[in-house]
C-alpha cells in the first residue's frame, strides 16, 4: 500500500471535497519535500567526502581538473598501513573471543534459564553506560595493572564494548531454537559437549556469524575507549582519524572514509537486494 | 527442562559463568574503582563533589549539555518522525531508498560523519564558500567548532537511532484501523491527528528517550564539531583527565554523568515501560 487509503470516490464529486483533496495534495507534497530534505541532510554531507578523496593537492581540496590517487597511496605508507593492520588484527581477535564467550553464555542460559534476566542484564550493562564512563573504567583497569597503551588493554576494552552486541545476536539466534532438540540429542546418548558441537552449533551458525560481525564492527570503529587507553604505541585507524581531524584536516582521512563509505554501501545494497526480493511479496 | 544437579553445575561453571565473571572483573569492579578515585585522588575527601556543586564553570557545562541534548532530541525526533512516516507507507523502490539513506549513516563511523560536517561547515568549507560566492554573506559564518556545529552533528548522528523505534511503533498500527477511520468519514488530516499520531506516541517516547540518553554521553561528535568551545559533560571528563591531569575530578564527573543517565533511564522507563525502551515487545 503506497498511500493512505483515500476517502470514498462518490464524495470526491462535490466541490467541497475537491477543495479538500487539493489541500491534502499540498500536504502530501510538503511531506515528500520534507523527506527529500531529510534525505539530503543525511546523505549529502557523507557523499561530499568522495570527490575530496581524489584531490591532487597536498592539503584537503576538491580535485581541480586533475584527479589523483595520492591520498589513497598514503594509506599504504608507514603510519596508516600499520594502523590498518593493527585495527584489523584487533577486530578479528575481539570478534572471535567475543563470539566464543557469547556463544557459551547464550547456550548455557538457553539450557538453564533460571537467572536469565539478571545475568543477561549484567552482560548488557556496557551498552547502556555512556561510552566515556566505560572508557574511564577501562582506563582505571589499565592503570591498575600497568597495561595502558598496550594492545592487550585496548583489545580488552574493545571486548567489553563488543560483548553486549555479540550476546544480543546469539540470544536472538537461540530464541528461535526449540529446547526439545537438546532433549532429543541427550536422550539418544550424546554427551553435553557432543550435543553442543554437533547439534546446537550448526543450528545457531547464522547467529554466530552475526555475533562475530557485530563484535568486529564495534572494535573496528571503537574510538572513545581507544582514545582513553592508548597513546603512542597503539594507534588504531579511528585514533589516527581523530588525530587527523582534531586540529587540521588530513586528506588521507577523506581516502579512508571513502573506502568505508563504499564498503558500507555495498553491504547495504546486497542486503537490500536479498531482503527486497522477499519483502514485497504479499502477505508480509 | 529438568537437568540433573550435576549437569546444572557443569552448565553454570563452563557455559554461563565465564561471561558475567569477565564483565564483573573487567568492567564493574573498575567502575567501582572509579568511584574510589573520585573520593581519594589527590587526597581523600569529597572535595570534587563539592567543586561540582559550587563551580560555575561546571554548572555552565551541565546546563549546556542538557540544552544541547534537549534540542537534539526535539529536532532529530521530528525529522525521524517524517522519515518513519513515509517509510511506513512507502513501497518497493521508495522503501529501499529510504532504508538506504537511513542505514548508510547509521552504520558509518561517527568520526567519518563528523569529518563530513567539518568539510562542509568550516570557514572555507563548501557552505560558506557558496554563501560568499552568491553574495548572501560578506564574511564566513561560524557554523562549526561551536555549539551550533555540535548540535548539527548530533542531530545527524541521532536521526537514524530515532527512526527505528518510531518505525516499529508505526508498523504495529493496523491498516484496517486507518481504513475504518477513513470510511467513517475522517479526512486524511483528521485520521493522522486523531488515529495515527496517538498510536505512535509510545514510539515517540521511546525514540526521545533513546536519543536523549545517548546524547548525554556523546563525546566524539561534540568534541570535534564543538571544537573545545562548547564542551559538554563527556568532553569535560576527557579534558580533566588528559589535559589537566585531574583524575579525581574526572572520575567524579564520570560518576555524575552515569547517575544522570541512570536517572533518565529510570524516569523514561517508568513513563514508557522498560520493555519498549530496550526494543522488546513482550
Amino acid at each position: 500500500m503506497s498511500t493512505l487509503p483515500t476517502v470514498n470516490r462518490a464524495a470526491a464529486q462535490t466541490p467541497a471535497a475537491t477543495r479538500f483533496k487539493l489541500r491534502f495534495d499540498v500536504a502530501r507534497l510538503l511531506s515528500f519535500a520534507g523527506l527529500w530534505l531529510a534525505a539530503g541532510f543525511l546523505l549529502l554531507p557523507i557523499l561530499v567526502i568522495v570527490p575530496l578523496s581524489f584531490g591532487d593537492q597536498r592539503y584537503l581540496a576538491f580535485p581541480d581538473g586533475a584527479w589523483s590517487l595520492r591520498h589513497y597511496l598514503e594509506l599504504l605508507s608507514g603510519g596508516w598501513l600499520s594502523s590498518i593492520l593493527q585495527s584489523l588484527g584487533l577486530a578479528i581477535v575481539v570478534g572471535v573471543v567475543s563470539t566464543a564467550l557469547a556463544f557459551l553464555f547464550a547456550t548455557g542460559i538457553w539450557l538453564e534459564p533460571r537467572y536469565r534476566v539478571a545475568l543477561t542484564g549484567v552482560v548488557l550493562l556496557p551498552m547502556i553506560v555512556p561510552q566515556v564512563v566505560s572508557a574511564m573504567s577501562i582506563y582505571y583497569l589499565g592503570a591498575r595493572v600497568q597495561q595502558l597503551d598496550t594492545l592487550l588493554s585496548v583489545g580488552f576494552g574493545h571486548l567489553m564494548m563488543a560483548l553486549p552486541y555479540s550476546l544480543i545476536a546469539m540470544l536472538v539466534a537461540y530464541s528461535r531454537l526449540d529446547t526439545s532438540l537438546y532433549k532429543a540429542s541427550r536422550s539418544m546418548g550424546a554427551g553435553l559437549w557432543m550435543t553442543i558441537r554437533q547439534v546446537l552449533m550448526p543450528n545457531v551458525r547464522v547467529g554466530m556469524a552475526g555475533s562475530f560481525f557485530m563484535a568486529f564492527i564495534m572494535s573496528w570503529e571503537e574510538v572513545v575507549v581507544t582514545l582513553f587507553t592508548s597513546g603512542l604505541n597503539v594507534i588504531t585507524v579511528p585514533k589516527r582519524i581523530w588525530d587527523g581531524l582534531r586540529y587540521n584536516l588530513d586528506p588521507a582521512v577523506a581516502a579512508v572514509s571513502t573506502l568505508m563509505i563504499f564498503i558500507t554501501l555495498v553491504v547495504l545494497l546486497v542486503r537490500l537486494y536479498r531482503h527486497g526480493r522477499n519483502a514485497d511479496t504479499p502477505g508480509r | 527442562m529438568r537437568l540433573g544437579s550435576q549437569g546444572t553445575l557443569r552448565i553454570y561453571a563452563l557455559l554461563i559463568l565465564p561471561l558475567p565473571v569477565i564483565i564483573l572483573v573487567g568492567y564493574l569492579l573498575p567502575t567501582l574503582g572509579l568511584l574510589g578515585w573520585s573520593f581519594s585522588l589527590p587526597q581523600p575527601g569529597v572535595q570534587h563533589y563539592a567543586t561540582i556543586l559550587d563551580s560555575a564553570t561546571i554548572h555552565t557545562i551541565i546546563w549546556r549539555t542538557l540544552r544541547i541534548c534537549l534540542l537534539t532530541t526535539l529536532i532529530s525526533v521530528a525529522i525521524a518522525y517524517l522519515i518513519a512516516y513515509r517509510w511506513r507507507f512507502a513501497s518497493g523502490r521508495g522503501r529501499q531508498f529510504i532504508e538506504l539513506f537511513v542505514l548508510l549513516p547509521f552504520w558509518l563511523s561517527m568520526l567519518i560523519r563528523a569529518f563530513a560536517w567539518l568539510v562542509l561547515l568550516r570557514n572555507d568549507g563548501l557552505v560558506n564558500q557558496s554563501l560568499l560566492t552568491l553574495g548572501i554573506v560578506d564574511e564566513p559564518l561560524a557554523l562549526v567548532r561551536n555549539e551550533l556545529g555540535a548540535l548539527i552533528g548530533m542531530v545527524h548522528f541521532m536521526v537514524p537511532y530515532a527512526v527505528l523505534p518510531l518505525l516499529s511503533s508505526m508498523r504495529q498500527i493496523d491498516d484496517g484501523l486507518l481504513r475504518a477511520a477513513s470510511s467513517l468519514g475522517a479526512g486524511r488530516w483528521a485520521m493522522l491527528k486523531d488515529v495515527f499520531f496517538p498510536l505512535t506516541l509510545p514510539g515517540v517516547a521511546a525514540a526521545s528517550a533513546t536519543v536523549f540518553v545517548f546524547s548525554l554521553g556523546c563525546f566524539v561528535t561534540p568534541a570535534l564539531l564543538g571544537g573545545g568551545k562548547a564542551a559538554m559533560l563527556a568532553e569535560s571528563i576527557y579534558i580533566q583527565m588528559f589535559q589537566l591531569s585531574n583524575w579525581g575530578l574526572g572520575a567524579a564527573l564520570s560518576i555524575v554523568l552515569m547517575l544522570m543517565v541512570a536517572v533518565c533511564a529510570v524516569v523514561f522507563g517508568k513513563l514508557v515501560g522498560f520493555g519498549r525502551l530496550t526494543g522488546r515487545t513482550a
